[in-house]
């Protein structure tokens, strides 16, 4: 039997599947056994109490969906008290995803959730649907930087910094929050997108931009997973578009050491369970010891005759 | 090397009839299973009455509660969202579900297209459904279009608490006026109001409702399928002091309450305030709801 554990950092896992945030709460025991996952992950909190945006809020597309929740919460002191302890009393480990809009915030949010029973910290510098422009601190290493450097001297917790991929190049904004403190890095947030009903010629969502996740986007974070493993030394935690074990085992050989499931829990709501099964007998088939193992694992040696002859353009 | 045996997606659904099935959360509440189409028929040109096998934890449905459905696809693409769809009958002795749906978009164009033996993946059963006070005596029923197959399980719960109703269903055309049968086995009193003959008009269901007020005949409200009927309900409620449930719809995601997309406005004590209608509903208090 695979051993299935994996670490982030000091933050241990007993497998490397995790809900991504905004698509669970302890309401999925409805459905599935919590305590089968690799981490609990909140949605995102803020201070205040937000309403989120107003509905539509989702939008299907061609291989996935668009939404513009606009990250609708009742506030800090809401969630600590009465949403907090619904996920502790689980046996994965919690981790608190939190936003704020200014540096000065975060990290006294960062502050604020550092109490018994929160384990990580994963900081949302990149929702794309709270601003309508997709603005948010991850476009820019320097925002970056300077917002990570805040919470890491405000928390003693894990730091698990969400990066976007609007940002144009993620590779440095990922550098930025390694040498700010960072001690995980998720890659990637939704993508900024759109959908026009050609019958009422009027945007589909609300907030008329949203967020794109599902298997589309999958091979465009693929990509920033593995540039960006090549590019830092702390783990990644690999999200879009998993919908299946063989997507998990493909981002930990672009250099992932766990991963987050969304969209395919809104599709099939025993997804996590069932993929984390699957991987097992996936691991347990090619005769994988530890799934730690897969973790960059690419076979990517440029020097084979095809990579060259490519190269050359033949 | 082993050759990887990929599936487009990872999922171990239920198969209502598999005898090797184990649950993999007994403790949960719904599931998601594979059921087997029974019969898929049209009613009239724009409803079709979906039969299903059903698990035992699926037969657990209560009334006004919902599932959620994963459509086969109508043309050449793929459908990457579930719909809801709420129960019209759950039938525990024949161990079947049955919906009463109309064909609109995608999803349901996709679902007509069902054939008996077909199998058809369903996730629930889901929500917060219908209520009825262990005091109340009379209620009134009121419905249009679809909203009145979601309507009709309160048959159930009137027949076996022993309460007296007056279901009044609303429809352009008296074909489209549907689930009086079931309210009529259960012994509720039927008033069909129809657009072709104009006894649909606000001021006619208004004079109606009074009169059963006037009667004493009016404990509890419920109704679904039309802003303009449920805005009329709600005035009359709160004109009368007679509380009152609306069933609601809403676009969702994933129907389990941890999303946030099927939101909608809701005012208590003064203050708005937003709900999901997949989980803190669909059924709301009358009172609360906002027209939409």
């Amino acid at each position: 039997m695979v051993d299935l554990s994996v670490k982030l950092g000091s933050f241990e896992m007993p497998n490397p599947v995790m809900p991504g945030s905004g698509t669970f709460s302890p309401e999925m025991a409805q459905i599935i056994d919590i305590n089968r996952l690799g981490a609990t992950l909140t949605k995102t909190v803020s201070r205040e109490l937000r309403d989120g945006n107003p509905p539509p809020r989702v939008a299907e597309v061609e291989c996935g969906m668009i939404n513009c929740i606009g990250l609708p919460g009742k506030g800090l002191d809401y969630f600590l008290t009465e949403l907090l302890p619904q996920y502790t009393q689980y046996s994965p480990p919690t981790i608190v995803s939190i936003t704020s809009t200014t540096e000065e915030d975060f990290a006294a949010m960062a502050r604020d959730c550092t109490v018994p029973g929160v384990q990580a910290l994963e900081i949302n510098i990149s929702c794309p649907t709270r601003d309508p422009n997709g603005g948010n601190f991850a476009l820019q290493a320097e925002h970056t930087a300077s917002t990570v450097r805040g919470i890491r001297a405000a928390t003693d917790l894990p730091l698990f910094v969400k990066l976007s991929p609007n940002a144009g190049d993620v590779v440095s904004i990922a550098r930025a929050a390694e040498e700010a403190g960072a001690d995980a890095l998720t890659v990637a947030n939704t993508i900024l997108s759109m959908r026009i009903d050609t019958d009422s010629f009027r945007p589909s969502l609300g907030f008329k931009t949203g967020g794109m996740s599902g298997p589309a986007v999958k091979p465009i974070i693929m990509r920033m997973v593995y540039q960006i493993g090549k590019a830092v030394s702390i783990p990644i935690i690999g999200c879009g578009g998993i919908v299946k074990a063989e997507d998990v085992v493909e981002y930990m050989l672009a250099g992932a050491s766990a991963v987050q499931v969304g969209y395919a829990s809104f599709r099939n709501p025993t997804a996590m369970v069932s993929i984390l099964e699957d991987l097992e007998e996936w691991c347990d088939r090619r005769g994988i010891a530890r799934i730690a193992d897969l973790t960059g694992a690419v076979d990517d040696d440029l020097e084979t005759d095809t990579y060259i002859a490519a190269a050359a353009g033949i | 090397m082993t050759e990887t045996q990929t599936a487009v997606f990872s999922t171990k659904p239920h198969v209502v009839g598999d005898d090797k099935f184990v649950d993999r959360a007994p403790a949960a509440s719904a599931e998601e299973t594979v059921t087997t189409v029974l019969s898929n028929d049209w009613i009239n040109d724009e409803y079709k009455h979906l039969v299903v096998t059903a698990t035992p934890k699926a037969l657990t449905a209560k009334p006004g509660q919902f599932f959620h459905w994963l459509c086969p696809s109508p043309d050449e693409g793929d459908l990457w969202l579930r719909r809801p769809q709420s129960i019209y009958v759950v039938d525990p002795e024949r161990q079947r579900l049955e919906f009463l749906y109309k064909i609109v978009g995608r999803g349901t164009k996709g679902t007509a297209m069902l054939k008996p033996g077909d199998q058809f993946n369903i996730v629930g059963p889901l929500g917060t459904g219908f209520s009825m006070a262990p005091d109340c005596k009379n209620v009134v029923v009121l419905g249009r279009g679809v909203g009145l197959a979601t309507l009709a399980p309160i048959s159930q719960m009137i027949a076996e608490n022993g309460v007296g109703a007056t279901v009044i269903l609303s429809a352009r055309s008296p074909e489209l006026a549907m689930s009086g049968d079931l309210f009529e086995k259960a012994g509720a009193e039927i008033v069909t109001v129809t657009d072709t003959d104009g006894s649909s008009d606000l001021g006619n269901v208004e004079a109606i409702i009074e009169d059963r007020i006037a009667q004493g005949r009016a404990d509890a409200f419920y109704t679904c399928g039309s802003n303009r009927l449920f805005m009329l309900m709600k005035r009359l409620g709160a004109k009368h002091g007679i509380p009152g449930q609306v069933a609601m719809e809403q676009i969702m995601a994933c129907g389990l309450g941890p999303c946030y997309v099927c939101v909608r406005t809701f005012e208590i004590d003064g203050v708005k305030t937003l709900k999901r209608v997949c989980i803190d509903g669909p059924v709301f208090d009358m009172q609360e709801a906002m027209g939409w």
